[in-house]
Order: structure tokens, then C-alpha cells, then sequence
């Protein structure tokens, strides 16, 4: 382009951008993160921009645009709905209908004292068992839950941070009990327990023990579990806790280098444990700034992983991620609207090229989803995969103007928070003094503000409402005898096991975790004869201590 | 009652909890936020805490009232375990309110049972601010004439 035509480029915008400050709607215009959007993007936007360096072919470093040649025409996206529910067994229930359905992945949400460690009977677990996921005590739970699911056909994503090595022991127990080999077993465990302490706040042990609980896992996968993916660095909990899409992009990334370093000190080559690590996002409602965000996230870590720790292998450099639709965009107010909001945060997951996606469903924001509101939710996945002609293509955006200066501002953005963490002492130190919790607290309390000053529209929240509207969809209720009934199995598993047998395993893996063995196969002895999750969380809290947050707001 | 209330015009102080296993944050932090800017007195304990934690810090900090954030579904064991133990300690005079997903029909329930308001996904953290500034000195002058 010649510079006289690039000159009157520059001219006409700057008239509009004038022009607009007087004849425009809003007095701002920017990103749902806060970045000041203009009413045009032009090439001058793009100086010095290089294609073979910035974006490059898809399945080509710094992989901007998608991490394989084919995308979409060789594989879709792995559609897995996060379900769990009351008993394994109602879970097992929902899998077999959600697979029917045409879902192609499992995703576990466990209740919170399967989160938190405790068993169903534990006083704690009062109130909790089964009512926010499915509970799990010991192996025979986890047999139930995937009750005629054959291990080497399905990939399973299990959310579970504190507790991971022993869900994954439970898993690895699974298989073996249905002839299926660890090597052969594919899907992810979250194992994030950094942004746990950032944003999700479900620890059990503080960051040391929980590290090396993480660098076991790598080690013993590495070994006999080749396909699984040890962690999902999860940018998810951050965006839903309030941050902004660059706090998100730069928070998670910042973890995922620690894991990384972690790794590293640990004395494993980088390139026997990264490319195993995979990521996990939301996908909010500014459209084009959650498509950037993913380009930049995998530019970012191909360039990091790449020439800061000095990976060589192509599949370290790789940021393969899940998405979720954003849990916190959905209103109680006309349910039925999530319906739209989600599927837009779908489409935007999908042009930013993610590997695997939720929907959520329409009913989240009240209760757990019914059959009805989850199959709606899958079903808009479908139709994007195979209406709307999307995948056709790939990373169909580039070269817009906007999408490519927008994804190197989160890049640029992203940076400025790595040097931030930095000058701080690095992710745990920053945890310790509270820097992201209260970077998220803020952002989440500046949000709630525009929303009640009507700066930011919510549609049936803050505008367009609908006064005395009665909720017309079906809501499920997790019963309450669903605590008793998971409670009288645990008493049975107890009875039924050989306890001596439990004991000395429990034992060996205390010695395990007081010196320097690894932990994960003195894990697995100990599911194998049926210790359940609390008790082996016992034993390590006994070794470990027990990590509090001060309180903060 | 023995405790006497001199300071009528002293701030309304709000002790905020997050009971049970439940690590939600977003939404107590910003009531938080939002109670401290409007001029009350603002104490979080933090996570995790038992009801007979809660009640204890009510009791030792002299608030006005508790504020509960429950986004777990515990809400129908949590809420009456405070509730009872309010009275048991001859501390009801401190208003239990709070927040989360709570169906509409446990909302009925636990406010029948002496709960004060739930804020349910969508309110204005300024609907708590103003049942707050109307609840409390209603509480506070009643407590007087007792």
C-alpha cells in the first residue's frame, strides 16, 4: 500500500472518530474487559504486521491459527457436558442419556466434599452430599458411575483439584476392572490447584505439598497413563470469580508457566510432561474479544514454551483447550434467554478454535440442568458443528482488523501482567499477599456497579423486564435422601472390604508421603482395596497440614 | 436481654460468612465491597466456617446482623443450624439474612422459620443496603423497649 493511500485511511478515520464523539449513542465504547474500542479498524492499525510471524498456517508456530492443519474438516470440537448429580448412580444415568443424546466426551462434576476430601458421613459433608455434583467415596462409586461406559471408547474430563490423584487412581481401577490397560485410557484431569487458591478456593493442602502432589501425577502419567492430560490450567474460575478476559488470558497463562517451572525444578524434561498440559477457558459475551483472547492464548504459550524454556518437541508448544460458556453471563430473570447468550459464547469458542466445549444450559443459574434444558444445550453445539457451515473454514476471522489488533492488545496486555506477577515474586508469592484475589474483587465489583448504574444492560435483569414473571421451566431437586442412601452404601463398602488390608495401605502411602516416592501407585494400592477418598485425604493432611486463606475483600 | 444497646446511633454492623464446604466468593465479596462504600460496618470471616463459628463471631463482634452467601444447594441445613443456635446462645436479637440459589419455595420455608430476606441471582446489592437501613433500627429500638 502506498503511503498516500495509507494516508487518507488515516484522514477518513480520524473524521469518523471525530464525527462519532458527537453523534453516537454511547459516550464510551469499549470491550465487556474495558478496553477502548474505535469505530474503525483499518490496516494502519496492523504496522508492522507479519503474517508468517504473527499468525503463520494453522498447525504451524506460533500456531495463532489453530494448533492442527485441518482443524475442524479432520476433527470437531469434543462435545462433553459437565454433569454429575446426587448418587453415581442417577449420574450414570444422566452419561447414558447425554451420550445418546450425541455428546461425545464425559466431563464429572463431583459434589464439594468429593472436592473438598471429606466422605459423605464426615459432619461437614452435612447438607452437601450430591447437591452441586455427584458423590464419590470410594472405588465402588466410581464403578457405578460408568456402568456400561467402555473406558477405551470415551474421553472423560474430571473436575477435581485437591483430591486428583486419588479420582485418577479411581479411574485408572475403572479401567483395569474392565480390561482396559492405563495406557489406553484417554481424558483430563483439572489438578489446577493454583487458580484453586486464585479464584475457585477448593485446597485442601497448602502449595508446597500440593505442587509436588501435581509433579507425581506428571511423573506417573508420563510412565503408564501416556494420554492423559495431568492438568487443565483453568482460566474458567477466574472469569467466572469477576476478572477480566486479559486477567483471565494473563492469570492462567502465568499459572500454566509455574506448573512448567514446577515441573522443571522437579528434575522431568520439559518436553516428557508439557505436552500433556492443556488448558480450559470461558467464553463470556464480548464476541470478538473472547475469539481474540484464544488466539492470543496459544500464541502466547507457543512463544514462551518455546523460547523461554527451551522446549523442542512441536507438541510442547501446543495450547490445546476446553471452553465453557460463562456461568455468570446467565440470568435467573427469562430463563429462556440464557438459551441465546449461550449459544453466541458457544460460536465465539468455536471461531477461536477450542477442542472441546460445554454449553450451558438455560436453567444453571437456578438450579442443576433438567434433561430438557441440557439437551437444548447440546443441541446448540450441533447446529453450530452442523448448520451453521462454521467449521468449513479455518480460523475464518483473520486478517480483519480488528481481530488481529485486538489479539495482539491481550497479547500485549497479557505481558504487562507477566511482568507485573514478576516484580511481585512470582504466582505463589502473589497468591500469598492476595494480588489476584483482589485484582478479581475488584473487577468483579466494578462490573456488579455498571450493572446497577445501568452503564452495562443486562437484558430481563436491568432492562427489557418483565414485570411478576413466573419461571415456566421445569427445576430439578436434588432429594435429600439422596445424603442418607450414599451414606448406608459407604457403611456397607466399609463392612464389606478387607480392613486390615486398607489399613497397611493407608500406611505405606503415609510413608510414601512423608519421604520422596512417588505417591500416585501407593494411591492406587489404596483404592484398589477400597480406602475411601476421606481416608486417604487423612493420611496426606496428617503429612501435609491444611492450607487457610485469610480473609480479604 | 443484658446486653444494652447506648450507641443508637452507632453504624450497623454486618458480620458476613460464607458457611459449609462452599468456595463462591464472587458474591459475598462484592456485598462486601458493596455495604462497606454505603457506610456499614463490614467484618468477613472468610471461608468454610461451621455455624457454631459463625454465631460465636456474631456474638464476640456485637453485630446487628449475619449475612450468609450459600451457592451449594445447603442452604435448608445450613440457615436453621445459625438460626437455632442464635437462639440457643439468647442472641436472636442479631437478623439472619443472606443470599445464593435458593429456590423460590426454600425462600418461603426459611423466611417462615425467622430468616430475614434472601437475594436470589439478578438483585441490586442496593435492595440489601436498603432492607438493612430499614431492618436494623426497627430491631434496634424494639430491643430498647424489651
Amino acid at each position: 500500500m502506498g503511503d498516500s493511500s495509507m494516508k487518507r485511511i488515516k484522514e477518513k478515520k480520524e473524521e469518523l472518530k471525530r464525527k462519532s464523539k458527537e453523534e453516537c449513542l454511547k459516550k464510551k465504547y469499549e470491550t465487556l474487559s474495558g478496553i477502548p474500542v474505535e469505530i474503525l479498524y483499518t490496516p494502519d492499525d496492523l504496522e508492522g504486521f507479519d503474517y508468517s510471524k504473527d499468525l503463520s498456517s494453522p498447525g504451524e508456530y506460533p500456531y495463532t491459527r489453530g494448533i492442527r492443519d485441518n482443524m475442524y474438516r479432520g476433527k470437531l470440537w469434543t462435545m462433553r457436558q459437565f454433569s454429575g448429580m446426587g448418587t453415581p448412580k442417577q449420574t450414570n444415568q444422566r452419561y447414558h442419556f447425554l451420550l445418546e443424546r450425541g455428546q461425545t466426551g464425559l466431563s464429572v462434576a463431583f459434589d464439594l466434599p468429593t472436592l473438598m476430601g471429606y466422605d459423605s458421613d464426615h459432619p461437614r459433608s452435612q447438607g452437601e452430599v450430591g447437591k452441586c455434583g455427584v458423590a464419590v467415596d470410594s472405588l465402588e462409586d466410581m464403578e457405578t458411575i460408568f456402568d456400561g461406559i467402555s473406558l477405551d471408547k470415551i474421553s472423560t474430563s474430571m473436575t477435581i483439584n485437591a483430591p486428583a490423584s486419588i479420582l485418577l487412581a479411581m479411574y485408572v481401577a475403572v479401567g483395569e476392572k474392565q480390561g482396559v490397560p492405563s495406557e489406553k485410557l484417554t481424558g483430563t484431569l483439572q489438578n489446577d490447584i493454583l487458580k484453586e487458591y486464585i479464584a475457585q478456593k477448593e485446597w485442601v493442602f497448602p502449595p508446597e505439598p500440593s505442587i509436588r502432589l501435581i509433579t507425581d501425577i506428571m511423573a506417573f502419567c508420563a510412565d503408564f497413563v501416556p494420554k492423559w492430560n495431568t492438568i487443565s490450567i483453568s482460566g474458567y474460575h477466574i472469569r467466572e470469580a469477576g476478572s477480566t478476559a486479559v486477567q483471565e488470558l494473563a492469570f492462567t497463562l502465568a499459572d500454566g508457566f509455574a506448573y512448567v517451572e514446577a515441573g522443571i525444578r522437579a528434575g522431568l524434561d520439559v518436553d516428557t510432561f508439557a505436552p500433556r498440559l492443556s488448558f480450559f477457558f470461558n467464553s463470556h459475551l464480548d464476541f470478538f474479544e473472547e475469539i481474540a483472547k484464544y488466539r492470543a492464548a496459544r500464541r502466547i504459550w507457543a512463544r514462551h514454551i518455546r523460547e523461554r524454556y527451551k522446549a523442542k518437541k512441536k507438541e510442547s508448544w501446543l495450547l490445546r483447550f476446553h471452553t465453557q460458556t460463562a456461568g455468570c453471563t446467565l440470568t435467573a430473570q427469562q430463563p429462556e434467554n440464557n438459551i441465546v447468550r449461550t449459544a453466541f459464547e458457544a460460536l465465539a469458542a468455536v471461531l477461536g478454535g477450542t477442542q472441546s466445549l460445554h454449553t450451558n444450559s438455560m436453567d444453571e443459574t437456578l438450579a442443576l440442568p433438567s434433561e430438557k434444558a441440557v439437551q437444548i444445550a447440546l443441541r446448540a453445539q450441533q447446529i453450530i458443528a452442523y448448520e451453521s457451515g462454521v467449521p468449513n473454514t479455518i480460523d475464518p476471522l483473520a486478517g480483519s482488523y480488528y481481530i488481529e489488533w485486538l489479539t495482539n492488545k491481550m497479547e500485549e496486555e497479557a505481558e504487562k501482567y507477566f511482568k507485573e506477577i514478576e516484580k511481585r515474586g512470582g504466582v505463589l508469592k502473589c497468591i500469598e499477599v492476595g494480588y489476584f484475589q483482589r485484582e478479581i474483587a475488584n473487577a468483579a465489583y466494578k462490573y456488579q456497579r455498571e450493572i446497577e448504574k445501568k452503564e452495562r444492560i443486562v437484558v430481563g435483569l436491568n432492562d427489557f423486564i418483565v414485570p411478576g414473571e413466573k419461571i415456566e421451566i421445569p427445576l430439578v431437586k436434588i432429594d435429600e435422601k439422596v445424603e442418607k442412601e450414599q451414606v448406608e452404601n459407604l457403611k456397607k463398602v466399609r463392612q464389606k472390604r478387607d480392613n486390615d488390608k486398607v489399613k497397611k495401605r493407608l500406611e505405606e502411602l503415609k510413608r510414601a508421603a512423608k519421604g520422596t516416592d512417588n505417591t500416585m501407585p501407593k494411591i492406587l494400592d489404596c483404592v484398589r482395596c477400597y480406602a475411601t477418598e476421606g481416608e486417604i485425604i487423612d493420611v496426606l493432611r496428617e503429612v501435609f497440614g491444611e492450607y487457610q486463606e485469610p480473609p480479604m475483600f | 436481654m443484658v446486653k444494652k444497646r447506648v450507641f443508637m446511633e452507632r453504624k450497623i454492623r454486618v458480620l458476613l460468612a460464607k458457611p459449609g464446604l462452599d468456595g463462591h466468593d464472587r458474591g459475598i465479596k462484592v456485598i462486601a465491597s458493596a455495604l462497606r462504600d454505603a457506610g456499614f460496618e463490614v467484618i468477613y470471616t472468610g471461608l468454610r466456617q461451621t455455624p457454631e463459628m459463625i454465631v460465636e463471631a456474631a456474638i464476640q463482634e456485637d453485630v446487628d446482623a449475619i449475612g450468609m452467601s450459600i451457592l451449594s444447594g445447603a442452604h435448608m441445613t445450613l440457615f436453621p443450624a445459625v438460626l437455632n443456635l442464635l437462639k440457643e446462645k439468647n442472641a436472636d436479637h442479631i437478623l439472619l439474612f443472606g443470599g445464593g440459589i435458593i429456590p423460590k419455595e426454600d425462600v418461603e420455608k426459611l423466611e417462615k422459620m425467622g430468616v430475614g430476606m434472601l437475594f436470589t441471582p439478578g438483585a441490586a446489592t442496593t435492595e440489601a443496603i436498603e432492607y438493612l437501613n430499614n431492618e436494623i433500627p426497627k430491631r434496634r429500638k424494639e430491643e430498647k423497649i424489651f
